[in-house]
């Protein structure tokens, strides 16, 4: 296990990138510390794959350094890594049975016989495939695979960092409950640094300690669940955490108090923003009102079971409320107020502090 | 629910019949005809019953074409098969080079069969090919009109020249359908450089490998023409194969009831390796399935 280390770390996928947009990954400084649950989220195609594949030697950076524990891994081949990864797609080896599948990491390292039995054996039950070790991995099905690759990705208990890159996308729903859990259980009791990438927000928020969201080659926020929900650094965070996303509003601040569509909001802290200013507010704190507020128009209720979502329109904008299952949706609702604590202020895409606080 | 019951409907297949009858069933049938009668000509016959068939397994000539046949075969295969996945695994994956390869290596593949023999028949000449005059000047003895070494290293290097790049492109097709993912979960796992090929490239290879050896043992089973334009199955019989031994009788001795009766042996023979080769395959494809 190791502290990892991304020093002014990006990567082109281009020979000779000119602008920052030829960067598949715009430059990053980042600690992993060492025995934290990451998760790794964005849309596909922000460069979450590329940073694994970084760490783990597949690929070499086209600027910046790796470390582990300090000591400098940005040209050493994956096996001097010792590190263990998860593909999307299962993969394993056919013609081998379940057993030497398991087995085949610590053969290749040389582990002697008694230590692999007492392992394997240890791995397949906790993924549950005891009774099928000797059985040709071929002819399994999708997900029974992708626990076979779960299983060799953990049977080395000496590795640096678990990688896992998105490997539940071909699994059936309630064995990804499962699978997931177990993971969470194993970093438990193992404590080893694990980074799992996804684009499942569910997925990321219920594994990692600590999420890290990526937004077009960049690092937009790494925060635990809490701080992404409550305080999103960046317009992106806000609207791709959270069902539905933050609603976002052109605003005027000044002091205290924001221009919303007309109306005077209390922002609840002092501001000093420029260039492009939106108020955001996630809908978990936008309060319906028949009594005068910031004019909007109730479009439609979507009934989702647990809650209600409420579609408004604000300004020819569309904005989401959530209310509760029971709570009352009057007639006549004509505006909304937003809970101070709930409203953050974004200048160009990025949070902005209040004035006197630091960034929370 | 009763059935119609229609007998008419027979018709329906009658022209298919027709057609396997014309194109299939009546030449093989004149094959047989010709393998249980004896004729001296003017269309008249003989019935001469399993007597051909009976000469031709006790006929030391055919048991010795057979045996040259089983070695060339081997020998090709034993070379063609390594060669041909040695160079797959060499191929680039992908850009430029990849394809100039895939043109390269089709080149033999669409030279006729009597060209490539005239191709070795010249080049191996001592007196006016490349190299067979190489070869006599460096002072190695070579001359494949002579020598039954030189003949057959000939037929061999010849054969391996042509048909090399079919073995190579199906097992580069075979190593294309592998996805990135299994070679960097191999590096992941320290995987050695053999136990990448044993476990990862040659179980995807297996289909075509199968596809690739039946079709180099059927075709090297049945081969005429290049040796036959070569060495013309010489020096003596050295070089003789089944198919040349096949012609020499038939058309070259009109002995036509023992080269029918040869054929159908030697068309069962083919049957028979094909189909141990096969089975004994696909067993191994299932004995892992289990």
């Amino acid at each position: 296990m190791a502290k990892i280390t991304l020093d002014n770390l990006a990567h082109s996928y281009l020979a000779n990138p000119k602008s920052e947009d030829d960067y598949a990954l715009k430059e990053l400084n980042h600690d992993w510390v060492d025995g934290e649950a990451y998760a790794l989220l964005g849309s596909s195609g922000c460069g979450k794959s590329t940073l694994l594949n970084i760490i783990s030697g597949l690929l070499h950076p086209s600027q910046g350094r790796i470390l582990f524990d300090g000591k400098d891994v940005t040209h050493a081949p994956t096996a001097e890594r010792n590190i263990a990864q998860v593909f999307q797609f299962p993969v394993v080896y056919d013609t081998m049975t379940v057993r030497d599948n398991l087995a085949f990491p610590l053969r290749n390292r040389g582990r002697d016989e008694a230590y692999i039995a007492e392992r394997v054996q240890e791995i397949a039950r906790m993924i549950g495939m005891e009774d099928m070790l000797n059985r040709k991995a071929r002819g399994l099905t999708a997900d029974v695979k992708q626990k076979i690759s779960l299983g060799r990705g953990m049977v080395r208990k000496d590795v640096n960092a678990l990688l896992f890159d998105e490997p539940l996308t071909v699994i059936d729903p309630h064995m990804k409950w499962e699978l997931r859990t177990q993971l969470k259980q194993l970093h438990h009791d193992f404590g080893h640094t694990m980074i799992y990438v996804t684009h499942d927000q569910t997925e990321a928020l219920t594994f990692a300690d600590k999420v890290v969201v990526m937004y077009d080659g960049r690092v937009v926020q790494i925060g635990t669940p809490q701080e992404l929900f409550e305080r999103p650094a960046h317009t992106f965070v806000g609207y791709f955490i959270g069902s539905p996303g933050m609603n976002l509003l052109p605003a005027d601040v000044a002091g205290n108090r924001a221009q919303v569509a007309g109306h005077s909001v209390d922002l609840g802290a002092h501001y000093t923003a420029s260039g492009k200013v939106e108020l955001g507010v996630r809908p978990e704190f936008v309060r319906l009102s028949t009594t005068g507020g910031i004019p909007a128009r109730i479009r439609r209720v979507e009934d989702v079971g647990r809650h209600k979502i409420v579609r408004l329109e604000v300004e020819g904008r569309e904005i989401s409320a959530i209310l509760g299952e029971s709570a009352p949706i009057p007639a006549d609702v004509n505006a909304v107020h937003f809970a101070p604590e709930g409203i953050n202020i974004y200048a160009n895409d990025w949070r902005v502090a209040p004035n006197g606080k630091d960034a929370a | 629910m009763n059935k119609t019951v229609n007998q008419k409907a027979w018709f329906l297949v009658l022209p298919v019949l027709i057609l396997v009858a014309f194109s299939a069933v009546i030449p093989l049938m004149t094959v047989v005809n010709y393998s249980v009668q004896d004729t001296f000509g003017n269309n008249q016959f003989f019935w001469a019953g399993l007597e051909w068939f009976d000469e031709m397994l006790h006929s030391e000539r055919m048991w010795d074409a057979l045996g040259r046949q089983l070695l060339f075969s081997g020998i090709i295969l034993a070379i063609e098969v390594p060669l041909g996945i040695f160079i797959a695994l060499n191929m680039p994956k992908r850009g430029f080079w990849a394809s100039f390869c895939l043109v390269l290596m089709s080149l033999p593949l669409l030279i006729p069969w009597n060209v490539v023999g005239t191709i070795w028949q010249i080049f191996g000449r001592v007196d006016i090919g490349l190299l067979g005059y190489t070869l006599d000047k460096i002072g190695i003895s070579y001359n494949y009109t002579q020598d039954i070494f030189a003949a057959w290293v000939t037929v061999i290097v010849m054969d391996v020249w042509h048909w090399t790049s079919l073995v190579a492109l199906l097992a580069y097709a075979g190593l294309q359908s592998i996805p990135d993912a299994y070679y960097q979960a191999a590096k992941i796992d320290q995987a050695s450089r053999w136990a990448v090929f044993r476990y990862i490239e040659l179980p995807k290879m297996a289909g075509v490998l199968m596809i690739a050896i039946l079709l180099r043992f059927m075709d090297s089973f049945m081969i005429y023409t290049e040796p036959f334009v070569v060495t013309g199955g010489g020096p003596g019989n050295a070089t003789t194969f089944l198919s040349i031994d096949l012609v020499k009788m038939a058309i070259g001795q009109f002995d036509l009831g023992p080269a029918a009766a040869f054929s159908l042996m030697y068309f069962l023979v083919i049957m028979l390796i094909s189909w141990v080769f096969y089975t004994v395959m696909t067993t191994m494809d299932k004995r892992d399935g289990v």
